[in-house]
C-alpha cells in the first residue's frame, strides 16, 4: 500500500476510508472525573496523526479506550471496520500500542518478551520477523539480555518491538519520546516514517509540538476531554501561521502616521518597533510597498527581522482561548 | 479461539516456574520432607493405626493436599497480581484474547505447577513411608481437580489484591488454618462430636477425605460428597471469575 499524500486530499469531513472512527465517545471514571466528552474523530488510512493536548486532556484515555484497556461510558469506536467491543478480536489484531509508561517484565529476555507479545496477539511464531524488528530497533545485540538490565531508552525500544511483534496495521504511540534522548528520538521518527511507507497508520500523542510539526500529516488538538480541532498540519500552519516583519526604528515614533494606519501594521508600546503581519504564502506580501511608504514618510530603521509563528504558538492560543 | 495467545501466557507462566525452580519446587519438597521426618517417622512410629492405615501413610494424602492448596493459590494469585502491579497487564487487555482464554493460560500454568509439585511430594513421601494407591485414576482426578479449583481461587485473590499484603492475607489467615484443621494430620472422627459437626463446614475436609479415599479406600465423609463439594467450590470460583471479567472489576477502568 502506498502512503497517501494528504496535502492533496480534499478536506472534507469524513474521509472516504477511515481506519479508525470514533463517534460520540465519552468517559466518566468511577471517581466522577469526566475524561472525554462526546468525542468524534476519524483517522485516515496510512496517515500519521498527532494528538496534541496538555497533561490531563484525555489523550491517554482516548487511546486506552480504542485499545481495549478502558471501557467507554458511551459511544462507539470502529477500527478497520470492526467494532472494538463487539468485534474485538479482529479489531485488536490490527492494533499495536506503545504505552506511555515503561511497563515491562523484568526477568524475561528481550527475545522472550517480544515473542510472547506476538503469541498473545494470536500470531504463530515467526523468528525471522522478530529478528528483523529487533535489528531495526538496534536491539539485536541485546536479545538475550534480561529486560531489567536495560537502560530506559532500550526499554522504550523493547516496548515498541512488542507493539510491532504482531504486524499491526494501526500503531498507537502514547508520548513516544517523553524522556528519550536525541538519538533515540531521531531513530523513532525514522522508524515511524518507515512504518508509514509500509502502509501502517500511526497515531501519536505528544506534548512536544516540534514532534507533531516534524512528523504529522494531520493534527488533532484535545483539551479538557474535547477535540478542539482537527486539521491537516500544512493547512493549520498556513491558516493560523502568520509571519511577522519587525522593524527596529532609528528614532521612536509617538504614533503611526494616519496614512500608514492598517490592521496589519502595529507600533510597539515604546514606539521603537514596527510590526507588520503578513501571509508568507501569498504572492504579494506587501513588504516592498511598506518599505517604500515608510521611506516616503521619512521613517528610518536600523534593523529588521522576520519570524514565523510555530505550531506551539497556535496550540497555546487554541488551548488558552478556551474556558 | 486464540490458541497462540493461551500458549503464550501458559509458557510465560511456566518459564517463571522454571526460573524460580528453587522456591517453586524445592521448598515445598523440603518442607514436606520435614513433616514426614517429624510426624511420619519420629512421632508416627508411636501412633496407633488410623482406619487400619499406619500414621506415616495416613498423612501422605493430607500433606499433598496441603501443598496443592497453598501452591495453587500462591502461584495463580502471584501470576495475575504481578502484571497488575507492574502495569504489563495493559498488553493482555489490549490483546485479541478473551477472558476465558486468559484464565486458561494463567490457571492452567498454575495448576500444572501444582500437579508437578504434588507428584514430586508423592514420590518424596514414598522414600519415607510405605503406602499404596487403591484408586489411581481417582487419585489423579482429585489431584487435578483440586489444583484447578484452587488455582482459580488464587486467580481471584490475585485480581482482588491491590497490595502484596492482601496477596498474603487470605492464604495465611484462612487457607492455612482450614488446611491444618481439615484433617491433614488426623481423621475428623478423632474429634469430639461437636467439633466433628463444625469440621463439616470446612471445605478442605472434603478434599482431604476424598483424596485419602483414593489412596486407602477409607474416608471421613462419603467420596461422592467429597467430589460434589469440590465441584461446588469449582463452580463458585468460575462464577466469580465470570463476574470479574464481565464487570472489569479491579482490572479495567
Amino acid at each position: 500500500m502506498k502512503p497517501l499524500d494528504h496535502t492533496r486530499m480534499p478536506r472534507v469531513s469524513g474521509a472516504p476510508d477511515p481506519v479508525i472512527s470514533v463517534s460520540g465517545l465519552s468517559k466518566t471514571y468511577a471517581s466522577g472525573f469526566q475524561a472525554l466528552r462526546n468525542v468524534d474523530l476519524e483517522i485516515r488510512r496510512g496517515e500519521i496523526f498527532a494528538l496534541l493536548g496538555p497533561n490531563g486532556a484525555g489523550k491517554t484515555t482516548l487511546i486506552s479506550i480504542i485499545c481495549g484497556i478502558v471501557n467507554p461510558s458511551t459511544g462507539t469506536v470502529m477500527a478497520d471496520g470492526h467494532d472494538i467491543i463487539r468485534d474485538y478480536r479482529p479489531a485488536r489484531t490490527k492494533i499495536g500500542l506503545v504505552p506511555q509508561e515503561l511497563t515491562t517484565d523484568a526477568f524475561e529476555s528481550v527475545w522472550a518478551t517480544v515473542s510472547f507479545s506476538r503469541g498473545l496477539f494470536g500470531k504463530p511464531a515467526n523468528p525471522a520477523y522478530i529478528e528483523k524488528i529487533l535489528k531495526d530497533l538496534s536491539l539485536w545485540e541485546k536479545r538475550n539480555t534480561k529486560i531489567m538490565a536495560l537502560s530506559g531508552g532500550m526499554k522504550r525500544r523493547v516496548m515498541i518491538a512488542k507493539a510491532l511483534s504482531h504486524e499491526p496495521k494501526i500503531l498507537f504511540l502514547d508520548e513516544p519520546t517523553a524522556g528519550v534522548d536525541v538519538e533515540l528520538r531521531r531513530d523513532m521518527w525514522n522508524m515511524v516514517r518507515g512504518l508509514r511507507e509500509n502502509g501502517v497508520t500511526i497515531i501519536l500523542t505528544t506534548h512536544y509540538i516540534e514532534e507533531a510539526e516534524e512528523m504529522a500529516d494531520r493534527i488533532g488538538v484535545i483539551n479538557k476531554g474535547e477535540i478542539v480541532l482537527v486539521e491537516d498540519k500544512d493547512v493549520l500552519m498556513r491558516k493560523l501561521g502568520k509571519k511577522q516583519l519587525t522593524l527596529h526604528l532609528q528614532a521612536p515614533l509617538a504614533a503611526l502616521p494616519a496614512a500608514l494606519q492598517s490592521e496589519y501594521l502595529q507600533l510597539s508600546a515604546d514606539g521603537a518597533e514596527l510590526i507588520y503581519t503578513f501571509d508568507a504564502q501569498s504572492e504579494e506580501t506587501g513588504i516592498a510597498t511598506l518599505l517604500r511608504r515608510l521611506n516616503e514618510h521619512g521613517i528610518d530603521f536600523k534593523d529588521l527581522h522576520t519570524s514565523e509563528s510555530s505550531l506551539e504558538d497556535i496550540f497555546v492560543s487554541l488551548v488558552r482561548g478556551r474556558p | 479461539m486464540n490458541f497462540y495467545g493461551i500458549k503464550a501466557i501458559y509458557l510465560f507462566e511456566m518459564a517463571r516456574t522454571w526460573r524460580t525452580l528453587m522456591q517453586s519446587i524445592a521448598s515445598p519438597v523440603i518442607s514436606t520432607s520435614l513433616y514426614f521426618i517429624v510426624f511420619g517417622s519420629a512421632i508416627g512410629s508411636h501412633m496407633a493405626k488410623i482406619d487400619g492405615v499406619s500414621y506415616g501413610a495416613f498423612i501422605v494424602p493430607g500433606l499433598i493436599m496441603l501443598s496443592l492448596l497453598t501452591e495453587s493459590i500462591s502461584n495463580a494469585s502471584f501470576g495475575i497480581y504481578m502484571p497488575k502491579f507492574t502495569g504489563t497487564i495493559y498488553e493482555i487487555l489490549s490483546a485479541p484474547i478473551s477472558a476465558i482464554e486468559t484464565v486458561i493460560g494463567y490457571v492452567g500454568a498454575a495448576a500444572t505447577k501444582s500437579v508437578i509439585i504434588g507428584t514430586i511430594i508423592l514420590f518424596t513421601a514414598r522414600l519415607f513411608v510405605d503406602f499404596s494407591i487403591e484408586h489411581p485414576v481417582w487419585m489423579v482426578a482429585f489431584l487435578v481437580l483440586t489444583s484447578v479449583t484452587f488455582s482459580l481461587f488464587g486467580f481471584i485473590i490475585g485480581v482482588w489484591a491491590d497490595s502484596f499484603q492482601k496477596l498474603q492475607v487470605i492464604p495465611l489467615m484462612i487457607v492455612t488454618p482450614l488446611a491444618f484443621l481439615g484433617g491433614s494430620f488426623y481423621s475428623i472422627n478423632m474429634l469430639p462430636p461437636f467439633w466433628q459437626k463444625v469440621a463439616l463446614f470446612n471445605p478442605v475436609v472434603y478434599l482431604v477425605s476424598g483424596f485419602r479415599w483414593s489412596f486407602y479406600g477409607v474416608s471421613d465423609v462419603d467420596v461422592g460428597i467429597s467430589l460434589g463439594m469440590t465441584m461446588v467450590f469449582l463452580l463458585i470460583c468460575l462464577a466469580a471469575i465470570w463476574w470479574i471479567f464481565r464487570t472489569g472489576y479491579k482490572i479495567k477502568a
